[in-house]
């Protein structure tokens, strides 16, 4: 008996430790053959499951970016739905190897929660919406004094909500629910007044209400809400492969390459557009990152550029109907910025 | 059998391996030993990895900033307080959730309970019919049944639905009349505390004097006179200072009075008709455990139905009724964590929030299991003291 249970008692040490130690993320990647990739559990243009349970959005379509970056294959990607107050217990434990979830880049998420923020794929901030039916009159955010609002708990929309109106010297009774859609539930029914969370959540929101027309998302943005991908702490390797994957996208729509030109621009005359679909003799840039040379290529065959993606999920070509704004590259007086690729 | 045994006895003291006793102590010292190592294992295992991992460890975020707001405290809280106090609100709010809810549940249970036991057919049926139903129903739909079925569809805010004394009922909760305690009001208190006491001592001297000289003494009505007719006394001496605070319709909501949150009632009336179905039972096997020679007995010595029951079946079906009884209340408590599917602020939802805010997760869970833990022991603890008050005392 005595043996058996410390047999068992040293095996399971030695797992442990084991696991303690695992090895670096992308070889772990490699030999499971697909990406874990932790999502919302349902934010339309975001990452929400349609009507085929294909994970759709933004974020979805990152975490396919670096399966193209990795694998050269866009569909070896398998998602995890995660709450708000799981997602970073799920990617610190090593249950996801990406969280891509509109997720907040705040210091503390960088420092004390062991995360690291790769970049902002989509330039947020936070807003409310009212049912205009019910409380006509009401056009700012300056009169909520005394209203219920529906907040996701657990989030930076929940801090900034309570910071917001306190510093408007305001009143609000806090409606909290754990789950998104525990949320809309709440506010179709009519038990809060006002919804808030991010922008652009709100717009995917109204979509899904009983009667989209009657709502409108008040004018006042009182946070900002830089919205990224994250990856955990101490694997420099993998936080460059998501990082650049990133800014290959926006480095391809800067270039022109789309997902419809990406094996003509192989031929480009261009010495940027060569270097960056690794067209150049003896290239070493996408070695040195640990992915093959032509990532750039399968990243954009995969999902197109960033433009493309933004398009797709949340821009003209989806329901949404959200304008670039801010979210445009540079060139274009938004703030989406890649360094140069070389 | 005895003999052989007494043999094989004989040659272990000379061996000290073979000795029962010995073996005993060593394994026990052994089993001892691997707990505690597994434990600091385990303990030096997570803080080895948080630390790997680069998370921040260590209790020290109770005294930071929450920065969030909570709908309902029983103290004073706003989000410029500490996590360690917005946990102490969820864990109140536990308590008082729980508290109030074994209350209700414990007499919804026994009416329930004697009910399955009436000889009238019509209330036996319905006890049994509302024992069956919520007993085989998850207590999570129970909630939501409240939450989603009954209390979500109620008219909104302007619609108000008007109850008799101004209070008012709505999808954003129950509103009464708030209670305003003027000058003088302490007096009020004074005499309702010393209404209670006397109550008692009319009790205590009337049990005493029917013991010695067998004359019984209305004690139900001497004590209700004293309870409520001090206070009202006192009341009217010191001048009516009590005034109340009504509800209103303002811009969104009512406001004023007090609120009873949609979130608060259906959690309370869910666990309530959850448990009280098992209480029922619990109650009902009590009875049934109380030998029928008893009620016949005292049926021969000429009580009536009232006193028989009162005085011979209950007290003697409560030794049988508690120890289930206490697990009643601990699954009650315990349950009362399924809040946070309808969002009523207690520890679970709480903690969980400050987990996450914090990203300490094993901190958040070990609070967690820490409070429940202690809660537990502690109705437990009280259970077992009312127990061995009800136990069989033998001369």
């Amino acid at each position: 008996m005595k043996h058996i249970a410390i047999g068992i008692l040293g095996a399971a040490a030695l797992g442990l430790v084991a696991s303690a130690a695992s090895a670096a993320t992308l070889d772990d990647v490699k030999a499971k053959g697909f990406i874990q990739c932790g999502v919302s559990t349902g934010l339309a243009g975001f990452s929400a499951p349609d009507d085929k349970g294909d994970w759709q959005g933004i974020d979805a379509d990152f975490c396919r970016a670096v399966a193209a970056a990795v694998f050269g294959d866009g569909t070896k990607v398998k998602f995890t739905p995660l709450s708000a107050k799981e997602r970073f217990t799920a990617l610190q434990s090593g249950e996801v190897d990406i969280l891509s979830r509109n997720t907040t880049w705040t210091i503390n998420r960088d420092t004390a929660l062991g995360l690291n923020f790769v970049g902002v794929t989509y330039y947020d901030g936070q807003g409310f919406m009212i049912n205009a039916k019910k409380l006509p009159g009401v056009n700012s955010a300056l009169q909520l004094s005394g209203a219920a609002v529906c907040v996701q708990s657990g989030t930076t929309t929940e801090l900034n909500l309570a910071d917001y109106f306190k510093s408007n010297k305001m009143e609000y009774n806090p409606v909290v629910f754990e789950k998104l859609e525990e949320v809309n539930a709440a506010y179709d029914a009519g038990r809060c007044d006002v919804y808030t969370t991010d922008q652009s959540g709100l717009y995917g929101i109204r979509l899904t209400l009983g009667s989209p027309a009657d709502h409108v998302v008040l004018p006042e943005i009182i946070s900002k809400e830089p919205l990224g991908p994250a990856v955990r702490q101490g694997d420099d390797q993998w936080y460059h492969i998501v990082k650049w994957t990133y800014f290959a996208l926006l480095q391809a729509e800067e270039l022109g390459i789309t997902k419809a030109n990406v094996d003509e621009m192989k031929t480009s005359d261009n010495p940027e557009i060569k270097r960056v679909l690794g067209q150049e003799a003896d290239t070493k840039i996408g070695t040195d990152l640990g992915v093959s040379n032509d990532w750039v290529v399968n990243i954009v065959k995969a999902v197109g550029n960033y433009g493309e993606m933004f398009e797709r999920n949340v821009g003209s070509g989806s329901p949404l109907k959200i304008a670039r704004g801010i979210n445009a590259l540079w060139t274009k007086g938004g703030l989406q910025y890649a360094p140069p690729i070389r | 059998m005895a003999s052989q045994e007494i043999l094989r006895e004989e040659p272990s003291r000379g061996s000290f391996i073979n000795d029962p006793k010995i073996r005993g102590i060593f394994f026990q010292a052994v089993v001892v030993i691997v707990l505690v190592a597994l434990v600091w294992w385990i303990a030096q295992n997570v803080i080895a990895n948080l630390t790997r991992l680069r998370i921040a460890s260590g209790f020290g975020f109770l005294n930071s900033r929450a920065g969030f707001d909570i709908s309902e405290s029983a103290i004073a809280y706003s989000s410029d307080s500490t996590y360690g106090r917005a946990i102490l609100v969820g864990f109140l709010n536990t308590v008082i959730v729980a508290v109030v809810g074994i209350i209700t549940a414990t007499l919804i249970g026994f009416i329930i309970g004697i009910g399955r036991l009436s000889h009238n057919w019509l209330i036996r049926k319905i006890c049994t019919v509302y024992v069956e139903v919520f007993r085989n129903i998850p207590p999570l739909l129970v909630i939501f049944f409240w939450y989603s079925g009954v209390l979500a569809v109620l008219p909104p805010p302007r619609e108000s639905i008007n109850l008799p004394f101004s209070s008012f009922l709505n999808q954003r909760g129950f509103y009464f009349p708030r209670a305003v305690w003027g000058d003088g009001s302490w007096l009020i208190l004074v005499a309702l505390l010393l209404g209670i006491a006397m109550a008692w001592f009319v009790a205590r001297k009337a049990r005493q004097r029917q013991m010695a000289t067998g004359q019984q003494f209305p004690v139900f009505w001497t004590s209700t006179a004293l309870i409520i007719g001090l206070p009202l006394l006192a009341y009217a001496l010191s001048g009516f200072p009590l005034s109340f605070d009504y509800p209103k319709q303002s811009t969104f909501n009512l406001t004023g009075g007090f609120q009873v949150r949609p979130e608060f009632l259906s959690l309370y009336l869910a666990l309530s008709c959850y448990t009280a179905a098992f209480i029922a039972e619990i109650v009902r096997a009590g009875i049934r455990g109380v030998s029928k020679g008893q009620t016949e007995a005292a049926a021969a010595l000429g009580l009536r139905a009232g006193p028989i029951l009162r005085l011979v079946v209950i007290p003697q079906a409560m030794r049988i009724v508690i120890p289930p009884l206490t697990s009643q209340y601990l699954n009650l408590t315990k349950n009362s964590s399924l809040a946070i599917a309808i969002g009523y602020p207690d520890l679970t939802a709480i903690a969980g929030t400050v987990l996450n805010q914090t990203g300490q997760a094993v901190e958040g869970v070990v609070i967690m299991m820490a409070v429940y833990l202690a809660l537990s022991l502690l109705t437990s603890a009280i259970m077992n003291v009312v127990n061995s008050k009800m136990a069989l005392v033998e001369r």
